[in-house]
C-alpha cells in the first residue's frame, strides 16, 4: 500500500497539470473561434488580418472591408467573448464557494437572493420605468438590488448569534427568494407587452448588448472577487469538517461566512447586471470539476473559474450560431445543457459510487 | 495549563454545570467520568471555548479562553470530537493534513509529523482512501490524527475510544498518556472506567453537573461512591498486570431476588 500511495501522488499532480493546460488551451481556442464566427459574414483572411493587426502595427482604414473586419472582431465579438468568460468565471467560483460554505453540492450563487434580487431590480426599473442614471440604470440597479437582498438575508438570519446556523440562513434564503419571485411576478403581469421583451431577454439572459463598457466595468469587480474568494481555499477546506471542529482547527467561521457570502453577492451581482440571470453555471461547473480533481478547494476554485468560463463563451457561441440570424437567450442554453448533465452525473454517482 | 474556576452553565433553565473547579496541569491526563447527562461533555466544551459559562471561567496559561482569538486558541488546544463530520470526499491523508492546515509550524516538518501521526493509529494503508466511507473507528483514528498533527499543548478528547476495538482503544490511550508525560496536557471524556483507570494519571468524577471527585483512580473510583452514583452495584479490583483498580458490576439484590421468584412461580408445586 505504501508503495501504491507514493506513486499516486505523482500521477495525481501530473493529471491537475494537465487539466490547468487543457482548460487554458481550450480557452484560448474557443476566444479565437469566438471572434471567428458570428452573424456578420466576414471573409475569414480579413478577420485574421484584423485580428493580428494591433500586434503587427498594420493601421486600418475606417469604412473599407477590412474596417468592418476590424470593427466586428474589436468592437463585436471579442467584449462579447470576454464578458463571458468573465461571468462565467465569476458564477462558477462563487458557485464553488456556496457549496463549500452550507456543505451541499446542490448549492449555487443564488441561494443566498442575490440572483433573484437582481431580477426584482431590474424588473421595477423595467415596469415602473426608473430612469435616474439614463442607460445606467438598470445593470446599477440590478446590482444594488442583488446585494441588498443578500445583505437583507444575512440581516434576518444572523447566523453569528447561533452555533452553526447555516440552515437558518437557507431557510430564510428560501423565504426571501420567494418574496422577491413573487414581487417579480406581479410586476411582469403588470408589464406592457415592449417591457415584457426586455424582460424576457433579462430572465433568460443574454450577451447580445456587450460592449467595451459593461466588459471594463465587470472585470474590476470580477477580478477582485476572484482573487479574494481564492484565497479562501483553506478555510473552506476545513469547514468540510463540520462548523465546529473547523473552528477548533483555527477558522472564524462568522468571519468566513461573512467574506463568502460578500465576496459571493460581488461576483453574482456583477456578473448579472448587464446581461441578466444565466443559471445552471454556478451549479453545475463546480460539481463536474470536484469529480475530475476532488473536493480540494485550492485547485477546485480556480479551476471551477476557468471551467466556467470555457463554458459560458462556448455557450454563448452556441447561442448566437445555433440559430442565426437569431439568437436563442443563453439562460436557456445553460440549463438545457445543465440539466441532463446534472442527471448524468447523479445517476454516474448513483451507479459508481464515487465522489 | 488549563484552569476551570467555579464555572456553572444553565441553558433554558436547566443547571448543566454547578460551580465546577478543575484544575488540569501540564504532563497529565485527567479522564473525566460519570454517568449519561452528568455533564462531562459539556465541561470539555466550556474548556474547548465552544461556550461561555454562566459564571466562572476557563483559563488557558491564566488567561480566560474567551480572550483568545479563534486561531490564538487553535494553537493552543485540539479537540476530538465525539461524531467526526465531512462533508465532501477528502482523501484520509488530506483529512489529517487539515489539522496543520492554520497553524504557524514549520512546513519542513509537516510530512513526519503527519506520517508519525498516521502510523501511530494505523491508519497509512488508508491514506488514499475516500474518508467519507470510513468504518467509525476508523473515522476516530483519523480524527485523532488530525488533532495530534495540531500540535497543542492542550489535547481534548471526547470519548476518543467509544468506536474502537481492544487494540486501538490501548493504543490510542497510550498515545495520548505518552503525550501527556511529555509535558502536554491531555483531557479526555471517558465512559469506560477500565480504560480510564488504567491511563489517565487523574480521575475528575462529575454528577449532575458538580464535582464530585477528583484525584487518582485509586482514591476516585471507591466502590460505595460509584453505586451512589451509577446506581449500580459495583466491585472495585486490582488489575493483574496493571497497579490500577478494575470496575466490574455486579447484579443489584432487586434484580436477584426477582429472578428466584419468577424461579420459583415457575417451578410448579
Amino acid at each position: 500500500m505504501t508503495t501504491l500511495t507514493s506513486t499516486l501522488m505523482p500521477s495525481r499532480s501530473s493529471a491537475l497539470h494537465r487539466l490547468y493546460t487543457g482548460l487554458l488551451l481550450a480557452m484560448l481556442a474557443g476566444l479565437v473561434v469566438s471572434v471567428m464566427s458570428g452573424v456578420v459574414q466576414v471573409p475569414s483572411q480579413e478577420l485574421l488580418a484584423a485580428l493580428i493587426a494591433p500586434f503587427s502595427g498594420t493601421t486600418m482604414q475606417t469604412g473599407s472591408e477590412s474596417g468592418v473586419a476590424h470593427a466586428v472582431l474589436w468592437e463585436l465579438r471579442l467584449p462579447r467573448a470576454l464578458m463571458a468568460l468573465l461571468i462565467g468565471a465569476s458564477l462558477a467560483m462563487a458557485g464553488a464557494a456556496m457549496q463549500g460554505l452550507f456543505g451541499n453540492p446542490l448549492a449555487d450563487p443564488g441561494i443566498v437572493g442575490v440572483s433573484s434580487g437582481a431580477s426584482l431590480g431590474a424588473v421595477m426599473i423595467i415596469v415602473l420605468r426608473i430612469d435616474v442614471l439614463g442607460a445606467w440604470t438598470l445593470p446599477v440597479g440590478a446590482f444594488c438590488s442583488g446585494f441588498v437582498t443578500t445583505w437583507l438575508i444575512y440581516l434576518l438570519a444572523r447566523p453569528s448569534q447561533f452555533e452553526g446556523d447555516n440552515a437558518r440562513l437557507l431557510l430564510i434564503g428560501i423565504a426571501i427568494n420567494a418574496v422577491a419571485g413573487a414581487m417579480t411576478g406581479y410586476l411582469t403581469y403588470l408589464a406592457s407587452v415592449e417591457q415584457l421583451e426586455s424582460l424576457m431577454f433579462w430572465s433568460m439572459g443574454s450577451l447580445a448588448s456587450v460592449g467595451w463598457t459593461p466588459v471594463l466595468t465587470v472585470a474590476p469587480l470580477a477580478l477582485v472577487g476572484l482573487v479574494l474568494l481564492r484565497r479562501q481555499a483553506i478555510p473552506l477546506d476545513l469547514l468540510a469538517l463540520g462548523e465546529r471542529q473547523a473552528r477548533h482547527a483555527g477558522v472564524d467561521v462568522t468571519r468566513l461566512r461573512r467574506r463568502l457570502i460578500a465576496l459571493t453577492a460581488l461576483l453574482t451581482a456583477a456578473a448579472v447586471a448587464f446581461t441578466g440571470t444565466i443559471g445552471f453555471i454556478g451549479l453545475v461547473v463546480p460539481h463536474l470539476m470536484r469529480t475530475l480533481i476532488g473536493p480540494g478547494h485550492r485547485h477546485l476554485l480556480p479551476l471551477s473559474a476557468i471551467g466556467g468560463g470555457l463554458l459560458l463563451m462556448l455557450a454563448d457561441l452556441g447561442a448566437r450560431s445555433l440559430d442565426p440570424p437569431n439568437e436563442i437567450p443563453i439562460g436557456i442554453l445553460t440549463a438545457s445543457l445543465g440539466g441532463p448533465f446534472f442527471l448524468w452525473l447523479v445517476a454516474r454517482r448513483q451507479a459508481g459510487g464515487g465522489h | 495549563m488549563l484552569s476551570v474556576h467555579h464555572a456553572s452553565l444553565t441553558l433554558d433553565g436547566r443547571r448543566l454545570l454547578d460551580d465546577v473547579s478543575l484544575d488540569c496541569p501540564a504532563g497529565s491526563l485527567t479522564a473525566l467520568i460519570g454517568p449519561n447527562g452528568a455533564g462531562k461533555s459539556t465541561l470539555l466544551g466550556l474548556m474547548a471555548g465552544d461556550r461561555s459559562p454562566s459564571d466562572g471561567h476557563v483559563a488557558i496559561n491564566e488567561c480566560p479562553v474567551a480572550a483568545y482569538s479563534v486561531r490564538e486558541l487553535a494553537a493552543w488546544r485540539a479537540v476530538m470530537p465525539q461524531d467526526s463530520v465531512l462533508r465532501f470526499a477528502y482523501r484520509v491523508e488530506e483529512v489529517v493534513r487539515m489539522g496543520r492546515a492554520l497553524r504557524d509550524l514549520p512546513p519542513d516538518d509537516d510530512e513526519r509529523t503527519i506520517g508519525t501521526a498516521m502510523r501511530d493509529v494505523e491508519i497509512e494503508p488508508l491514506a488514499q482512501r475516500n474518508a467519507m466511507t470510513l468504518s467509525g473507528g476508523e473515522q476516530a483514528r483519523t480524527t485523532f490524527a488530525r488533532v495530534r498533527v495540531q500540535q497543542t499543548p492542550i489535547l481534548l478528547l471526547d470519548e476518543p475510544t467509544a468506536a474502537l476495538d481492544l487494540r486501538h482503544q490501548e493504543r490510542l490511550l497510550q498515545r495520548s498518556a505518552d503525550w501527556a508525560a511529555q509535558g502536554h496536557c491531555v483531557v479526555a471524556v471517558m465512559h469506560d472506567l477500565n480504560l480510564a483507570a488504567a491511563h489517565a494519571d487523574r480521575l475528575a468524577l462529575l454528577d449532575q453537573g458538580r464535582l464530585i471527585a477528583h484525584g487518582r483512580p485509586w482514591d476516585v473510583l471507591e466502590s460505595g461512591q460509584l453505586e451512589a452514583i451509577y446506581r449500580q452495584p459495583v466491585c472495585v479490583m486490582r488489575h493483574p498486570e496493571r497497579d490500577c483498580p478494575v470496575v466490574v458490576t455486579t447484579t443489584p439484590t432487586d434484580v436477584k431476588r426477582a429472578r428466584s421468584t419468577n424461579a420459583d412461580m415457575e417451578t410448579p408445586t
